[in-house]
């Protein structure tokens, strides 16, 4: 197993909830409860010292439960590795704790996962819909929302 | 009625005891571009605060990918960064081979290397050559536009396609290089590219008033782009060498030999000077590529990815069957997740894919270089006159296709 996940293991080891290298990427399923511990800790190992939160989406997994998944994509300047950690969210209660605090590069990935799966980042500072506008109703990305639905486009709110 | 000005609003500090004022630039204004808008919060010429705002070409890449074969994609990816979309069609079939455990064959290798370093060149002749249009520099913009023009010449001999390419395929590419045209690319990139980068050279770097538009303009920490999550050129002019041909080298970047240019201030003066030492680069890359390039196969020699031939297809009935079940169900990628990052013309273009093992994506979600650039924006410009923000915002070369996708 890779340093990283091995590291993140034993340092959270009831939050991991299962890792895999498949295709050489280094992946590990958490719990959401202690998220911000978790990309703060792999941010600031200095074994780890993912600087870059590269990439941030959300997956519908619609039939499975839990329904949602957050993905995180995290690369480390100094060591040049990749990381990608996962959480599920249950339909019912798409909330997850946000990562601005850690990246605060993150913070439009975070708004548009919320745009486009309705997944909520609790304490995001400004959780508004990016590339859609607030009038839109539902979340386009969700595996239920039908490809050839058409909503009106009207301008932004002022 | 507008709120009296607090002194301690974020970002610059009024000089005037006056209101702010809030003024709306673009969507659809020649300075952005692009479909982007920003609202201002100005005193005087002072930006105190700035909102961007974009999503005006949103098309839903994502959503229409994921009803489409892994084929039908490639043409959507041209609709990326449309500046250089050849770099895109590499990033997305690198993508998908990496799911499918397929190795390309060596000469594919070094074709992708050839297109994508056109494909930056022209990239970044479009974003110096536009940007200096904002500052009032029309003919670097008439200099870089010829070479570009005879680039443009290139790929559409290459794919038929000036725009929209959709040249890779999984496993390969559409067709093999046209006969002779190597040559051609040499010529144009001894002939007339470095002429033009000379020219624009000659005219900018030491001429004053481009030094007082651009240095201290937009400028940027290392420590910052690295938490914005900056990439490429914008972070390289900050000082980070992060260039993931050097430090993640994927096709045969590790077997040429060039130099990854970074910058002091992480100004527009650094990110210009980046841009050009880059395009110089580039070049280098392409001399070496076609000096090494082998022959043999460009698509690799596997019918569950490559299409039969038209003389099989027209010539027995399995192969035209094949060929049915490959356009109408499209190829079989396994079930899996990857993450594939190439260095595209402005940074790190990801492509983060979920299979479960249809003949298309289960989901496809890219990772836009622009996308955190554009979110640091009002980082460099706060504070600074409107003026900057439109030659920083140039600088920084915000592709609306690959924002908004």
């Amino acid at each position: 197993m890779s340093i990283v996940l091995d590291r993140l293991r034993g340092r959270f080891p009831a939050d991991v909830v299962s890792t895999h290298s498949d295709f050489g990427d280094d992946t590990a399923l958490v719990r959401r409860e202690r998220i911000v511990e978790i990309l703060a800790f792999l941010r600031d190992d200095p074994e780890l010292l993912f600087d870059f939160a590269m990439d941030l989406t959300g997956v519908d997994y619609l039939g499975e439960e839990p329904r949602f998944e957050v993905v995180y994509h995290l690369y480390s300047l100094e060591k040049k590795r990749r990381v990608r950690i996962k959480v599920r969210l249950h339909e019912d209660d798409p909330v997850i704790d946000t990562a601005v605090p850690v990246w605060p590069g993150i913070d439009w990935y975070e708004r548009e996962a919320w745009d486009m799966y309705g997944i909520v980042f609790r304490g995001h500072p400004n959780l508004k819909r990016i590339l859609l506008y607030e009038a839109f109703e539902g979340h386009p990305l969700r595996k239920d929302y039908p490809k050839a639905k058409r909503q009106p486009t009207i301008g932004p709110e002022e | 009625m507008a709120e009296p000005v607090d002194i301690t609003a974020k970002g610059g500090t009024p000089d005037l005891q006056a209101e702010p004022m809030l003024i709306n630039i673009g969507p659809s204004h020649p300075a952005t571009h692009a479909t982007l808008r920003f609202q201002a919060k100005l005193d005087g010429e002072t930006i105190l605060d700035l909102v961007p705002e974009f999503g005006y070409l949103h098309r839903g890449f994502e959503k229409e990918s994921e009803a489409s074969t892994w084929t039908q994609v490639v043409p959507y990816t041209d609709r990326l960064n449309y500046v250089s979309p050849l770099m895109n069609n590499v990033g997305y079939a690198m993508a998908v081979e990496k799911l499918c455990g397929i190795e390309i064959t060596e000469r594919c290798k070094y074709v992708r290397v050839i297109i994508s370093e056109l494909s930056r060149i022209i990239d970044h002749m479009v974003c110096i050559g536009t940007n200096m249009v904002d500052l009032g520099a029309l003919t670097n913009f008439w200099y870089f536009w010829k070479p570009r023009e005879e680039v443009y010449f290139l790929i559409e001999e290459l794919c038929g396609q000036r725009l929209t390419t959709s040249y890779t395929r999984i496993g390969g590419a559409m067709a093999d290089l046209p006969e002779g045209w190597t040559d051609r690319v040499l010529a144009v990139c001894r002939g007339v590219i470095p002429e033009c980068i000379a020219d624009v050279n000659a005219l900018l770097t030491k001429n004053r008033i481009f030094i007082e538009r651009t240095m201290g303009v937009g400028p940027i920490s290392a420590k910052d782009a690295v938490a914005l999550g900056f990439t490429g050129p914008c972070l390289r002019a900050a000082g980070v060498p992060l260039d993931l041909r050097k430090d993640e080298t994927y096709l045969v970047y590790d077997r040429f030999d060039f130099d990854v240019p970074v910058g002091e201030a992480g100004d527009t003066c650094d990110r210009y000077m980046v841009r050009m030492e880059e395009m110089r680069q580039s070049l280098r890359i392409i001399e070496q590529a076609i000096a090494k390039l082998p022959g043999g196969p460009i698509n690799i020699d596997d019918p569950r990815f490559i299409l039969p031939g038209k003389e099989q297809v027209y010539g027995n009935i399995e192969a035209l069957m094949n060929h049915f079940k490959f356009i109408m169900e499209g190829v079989k990628v396994p079930a899996g997740e990857v993450y594939s990052a190439t260095e595209a013309a402005n940074g790190e273009l990801g492509f983060y894919i979920v299979s479960r093992g249809g003949g298309g994506p289960y989901k496809i979600k890219v990772r836009p270089p622009c996308f955190p650039l554009f979110q640091g924006i009002p980082h460099l410009v706060k504070g600074q006159m409107i003026a900057d923000l439109i030659a920083t915002l140039g600088s920084v070369n915000i592709i609306a296709g690959e924002l908004d996708r």
